[in-house]
């Protein structure tokens, strides 16, 4: 699977219904995470769901209350580079300067940047850009996450492609499903 | 050491300190009083001089006061204030010795043994004394003993001097009340007759220890040096302010920084010897107009290292304005904790402190409260499983296991058009038409009866996890007591 883990250094974009689940899996992978989110919005990751993933005594939630403030404290967030990833929940487009100015933070804090957007809402600043959807799937156990839809539909430095994969609640892993099953 | 004979002690009695210091702040003429309110009725907590004269006393209804003396002028009493100007006066006759006690609300006393002659002998100091008290306006009465009880009795009743070694012959003409003994107590020796000192040290102490206990007989041997009793000064507060005057006014933001670091490296060695670390710092930045500018940084976690904090203030620095220039900045650390040194690492900072250098970064721009982390909470309703709780105000805490998988993205129950106990085979949500493939369930969750909690009105319900042909797997629930079904979440 090219193109994840996400590259460093830089900012991507996860939309779709599950995008959150993206984010949860990068979080995995990074250990720490800095999650930034406005205060006043009713659908939230659960923290009991995110506990799937990581230890839930490691995230960091910042709690603001626009996209303005959001922006600053993940610029902060990734120029500080103490934390490897940046989950950021936007609720507004990102123009090109605001995009512009996360990839700078990014870069000088060595750290990740992932924007949860709505569908249609990406900036053209961004490094990748990935939907997230869900597939039915009878044959899996019950304990294992659902079969999602990963498109990458955007992506500054190589193909697009799109893999079928699920999150392993055991082995705490991303598993790529062959699409030969299909 | 000194024994007790040999110790002398002066006791300062200020019978009218809180309206005396209210009338330095603001003279009046006249009948004065303070009034504080107890029980609900305005009472008289202390007159001035005028108003004593004219038959007021402490502790009177303050409307029947105004009956008496109609041109009474009042204030409300400030007891916490008073408290400070006590400490104040405190702090100030240390001047004299080193050994200053606060006694009650109202009085000092003091150990002069051994330092009345840096005074010019204890006659000079008292007049000293009394001529700064005046000239501050503060109405004094002072006692002057071997020990603290006799230096309290001759305060209270009739000033005076008691010379070395006796005690007995300066305060056997005072009343016993002088002992410092409850209104109870002094009352009944009154009834019995023994009205002076004097009569009661004659009195047989047997049957006195048996009618009014223990203590009237402590009090008494306190008073006349046969029982030690210490004075305990307080201690300083540590004070944890540093200033630097600036010969001539600075405004870059470069040269503002440098000057705070120097305060940070005076600061911190405080800190560094009380073994506390700041956790609220203010520097203040005073302009050559008088105006002072002030930068707060509220820390995540108390630090005593110049080289972390100093990065942490850039910010705050950055938008202060210069206005003409800055000639004085002061750095106080508002609010410290205690922070016991620690063997060094081998390695630099530690993940904990990278984190708190990065919760207070962020906590200065949307407010400490607003950078939270996730605490484990006892209950087994889902929403409430997990606490969301200020990082900075915090530890991290290890999570209990959580056997059952939970969805990923929950929000308020969302309801369906569905009946039946069992999950529906088609139903619509959010304007998707979705097909039940297989659910797995149920899951009864119990209401906390002892939470009133509106979210859980329709009793219980029973948690289905559903899988649909078009892939969503939600998360919902069919209340039993109030037929209905509701989505509540989506797995991942």
């Amino acid at each position: 699977m090219t193109s994840f883990p996400l590259q460093t250094a830089r900012v991507h974009e996860a939309c779709g219904p599950l995008s959150g689940s993206l984010a949860a899996v990068m979080a995995a992978q990074a250990g720490d995470v800095l999650w930034l989110r406005e205060d006043w919005q009713q659908q939230a990751i659960s923290p009991s769901g995110l506990a799937g993933y990581i230890d839930l005594s490691q995230p960091l939630v910042a709690q603001t209350t626009d996209q303005t403030e959001t922006l600053a404290v993940a610029e902060d967030g990734l120029r500080d580079g103490n934390v490897p990833l940046v989950v950021m929940e936007l609720t507004a487009p990102l123009g090109l300067t605001a995009g512009r100015r996360l990839q700078l933070a990014a870069k000088a804090g060595n750290s990740i940047g992932l924007c949860l957007i709505r569908d249609g809402m990406g900036s053209p600043a961004a490094e990748t850009r990935w939907h997230c959807g869900a597939l039915p799937d009878p044959d899996s156990a019950p304990e294992d996450s659902t079969l999602q839809r990963w498109a990458l539909i955007k992506n500054k430095s190589g193909t697009l492609g799109v893999w079928h994969v699920r999150w392993s609640q055991s082995a705490r892993r991303l598993i790529v499903v062959s699409k030969a099953r299909e | 050491m000194f024994d007790g004979a040999n110790r002398r002690v002066v006791s300062l009695w200020f019978p009218r300190l809180a309206s005396d210091r209210a009338l330095r702040v603001r003279p009046v003429d006249g009948p004065f009083a303070l009034t504080l309110k107890q029980d609900n009725t305005n009472r008289i907590h202390c007159l001035n001089a005028v108003a004593e004269r004219q038959g007021l006393y402490r502790g009177m209804v303050f409307s029947d006061a105004r009956a008496f003396c109609p041109d009474l002028q009042s204030k409300p009493a400030q007891p916490e204030v008073d408290r400070r100007f006590l400490g104040s006066l405190r702090r100030w006759a240390v001047r004299y010795c080193p050994w200053v006690g606060i006694e009650g609300e109202d009085g000092l006393v003091m150990d002069i043994t051994g330092s009345a002659h840096l005074a010019g002998g204890e006659a000079a100091m008292l007049c000293d004394l009394r001529q700064r008290l005046g000239r501050i306006g503060l109405t004094v009465q002072i006692g002057l003993g071997d020990t603290r009880g006799a230096a309290w009795a001759l305060a209270h009743h009739g000033e005076g001097v008691a010379p070395p070694g006796e005690a007995l012959a300066a305060l056997g003409p005072l009343p016993v009340a002088g002992l410092r003994l409850e209104p109870v107590i002094a009352a009944a020796l009154q009834r019995l007759g023994l009205r002076t000192i004097a009569h009661l040290a004659k009195a047989p102490r047997a049957p006195l220890a048996r009618r009014f206990g223990p203590e009237l007989l402590m009090r008494l041997d306190q008073a006349l040096g046969t029982q030690p009793e210490q004075i305990s000064p307080q201690a300083e507060p540590p004070h944890y302010a540093v200033r630097m005057s600036l010969p001539e006014p600075i405004g870059l933001e470069a040269d503002v920084m440098a000057g705070t670091e120097r305060l940070l490296i005076r600061l911190c060695d405080k800190l560094k010897q009380q073994q506390t670390g700041a956790r609220v710092l203010c520097l203040t930045l005073r302009r050559i107009d008088s105006q002072a500018q002030h930068v707060e940084l509220r820390l995540a976690r108390p630090l005593r290292d110049p080289a972390r904090i100093l990065p942490l203030f850039a910010r705050g620095i950055g938008e202060a304005d210069a206005g003409f220039g800055i000639d004085q900045l002061r750095l106080e650390a508002t609010q410290v904790e205690v922070l016991p040194s620690e063997q060094m690492g081998p390695a630099g900072p530690d993940r904990q402190d990278r984190l708190a250098d990065l919760i207070t970064r962020i906590g200065a721009r949307i407010g400490l409260e607003n950078v939270q982390r996730f605490l484990p909470a006892d209950s087994h309703i889902p929403e409430r499983s997990v606490i969301i709780a200020p990082a900075a105000y915090s530890k991290p805490e290890p999570f209990p296991a959580n056997p059952r998988p939970r969805p990923l993205i929950m929000f308020p129950p969302e309801a369906i058009p569905a009946t039946g106990p069992r999950p529906p085979q088609h139903f619509r949500w959010r304007r998707m038409r979705l097909t039940t493939m297989r659910a797995t369930g149920p899951e009864r969750i119990m209401p906390e009866w002892w939470l009133d909690d509106d979210n859980w009105r329709s009793g219980m319900r029973d948690y289905w996890r559903v899988e649909t042909t078009e892939g969503r797997r939600l998360w919902m629930f069919y209340t039993p007591q109030n037929p209905g079904w509701f989505v509540q979440g989506v797995f991942p």
